[in-house]
């Protein structure tokens, strides 16, 4: 069991400021996502994108202000729980709380703060009539151990950075491997693009585009599939694997956190915006893109705001007979619970003579 | 009226919808959408319109001349489902004059 004063399920900007506001507060914090690395939408969706309205940086890419949230949290430890997505919530006799996430990961905290933007993201299914009945059986959209494909065929679908990747990678690996894309251009990284046409030169990718899986044929597990070439009947190819892996990319749901019980209004959850953004379950707070109130602005900036607030109010709740003064870091500093401290110098007072 | 083209637009569900939308707002037809809330928040411009997610992805019904996919839209059109020749991605798609009495169909969730 992992145990914590603040949960933060969500790891974009709005998630990672809040391990720093509560930092300073000495509230240490745990974070969930489901994606594989911290930083949203920022890191998954646009990293190489620049955004213009955070206070004090003209231009930042969303990737660097992951890096520099990182950076900023440092001091204070967060832990993570990545690659999972936060499943059951349950509140306990003293009012703290147990989620427990896919995987079967429990986490107690006294507070619990949803920061989850859109929802957790999850791979986009390709329409294929019969593809779930292969799920797990030969069908996986995403990669989680590439040993799983030594030595067999394998078919990649897919024209992005992971479709390629993952053809450049598992090229060592399987016996075989094909990828299948709509067009014969892809999006991906120059690098992985010239990679890729180096190893189909090779006779280590065989690359099959402009070209689309139609059909999955197999008696309980995959055994071959149906490529549509130049969406013409007559350039279908039935080719013999062992595995099929759509990387199509991800689209976020609200998932689980939708049947906790909480106020949903337009797939975001209801807070209370005129004290600390907690929802209709004391002790479990929205913030950031997840929550919605009069005049909501799904902005990082609005964000970082929301967490700051939450945090008083979870340390309120936390300690509620404790008296508290805000404090300025420019006074206080940032005292790490690594032992750093970050403390502005002291102004010298020297005469002259 | 002035400023305001007349644009219909078929939700996912295949109601018609016929709705004024400023030329002089900046907006693109994805934003038309979620400012007449024709789809459910979430559902559409979930990358804010960056061309990056498809979740805007329309069908154009009638025959309007509109501005050419940049290459950016096309790669993500490559990737999208339930794609049709005429596709095109909602955020990509200024509210300009010549959209007047422009009809789309909104593509289903993916």
């Amino acid at each position: 069991m992992i145990k914590t004063d603040i949960l933060i399920i969500g790891a974009g900007p709005t998630g990672l400021f809040t391990v720093f506001e509560a930092g300073l507060l000495k509230l240490k914090c745990h974070l969930i996502d489901a994606l594989p690395q911290p930083g949203g939408q920022c890191a998954e969706i646009y990293p190489k994108k620049p955004i213009y309205d955070i206070p004090a940086f003209p231009e930042v890419l969303a990737g660097d202000l992951v890096d520099n949230l990182m950076e900023q949290i440092k001091p204070f430890e967060p832990g993570f729980t990545l690659g999972e997505r936060a499943e059951t919530i349950e509140k306990l006799e003293d009012d703290t709380f147990i989620v427990t996430t896919n995987k079967g990961t429990k986490h107690h905290a006294s507070v619990v703060a949803i920061a989850g933007g859109l929802g957790s993201f999850e791979p986009r299914k390709p329409p294929i009539a019969n593809i779930s009945n292969f799920e797990d059986r030969g069908v996986s959209y995403m990669v989680k151990d590439p040993e799983v494909y030594r030595d067999k065929k394998v078919v990649i679908a897919g024209g992005g950075d992971s479709a390629l990747d993952w053809s450049i990678f598992l090229a060592d690996v399987a016996s075989n491997v094909t990828l299948v894309h709509r067009r014969n251009e892809f999006r991906g990284a120059l690098d992985s693009v010239d990679k890729v046409k180096e190893l189909k030169d090779l006779g280590k990718i065989n690359l099959i585009t402009p070209a689309e899986i139609d059909q999955l044929n197999g008696n309980g597990h995959l055994e071959s599939v149906l490529i549509r070439k130049n969406n013409e009947a007559s350039e279908e190819i039935k080719l013999e694997v062992d595995h099929f892996i759509p990387l199509f990319g991800l689209s976020p749901k609200l998932g689980p956190i939708a049947d906790w019980g909480l106020e949903i209004e337009k797939n975001a959850i209801k807070v209370d915006n005129t004290l600390d953004y907690q929802t209709n379950i004391p002790g479990v707070y929205a913030i950031g893109d997840v929550n919605t109130y009069p005049g909501k602005l799904k902005l990082i900036l609005c964000g970082f705001h929301e967490a700051t607030l939450m945090c008083q109010s979870a340390y309120k709740r936390i300690f509620p007979d404790k008296k508290y003064v805000m404090k300025y870091t420019t006074v206080g500093g940032v005292t790490g619970f690594d032992g750093t401290k970050k403390q502005a110098p002291k102004a010298i007072v020297k005469a002259i003579d | 009226m002035e400023n305001e083209v007349s644009i219909t637009i078929i939700d996912r569900e295949g109601v018609e919808h016929k709705v004024d939308a400023p030329t002089d707002m900046a907006m693109n037809l994805m934003e038309i959408v979620r400012s007449f809330e024709l789809a459910p928040e979430g559902t559409i411009g979930v990358c804010g319109g960056m061309a990056m997610c498809a979740s805007c992805q329309c069908y154009v019904v009638s025959g309007h001349a509109l501005p050419e996919m940049e290459m950016d839209e096309e790669a993500m059109l490559a990737e999208a489902f339930y794609v049709e020749d005429n596709s095109r991605l909602g955020c990509q798609i200024p509210i300009t004059e010549e959209l007047e009495g422009l009809i789309v169909k909104l593509a289903p969730e993916s």
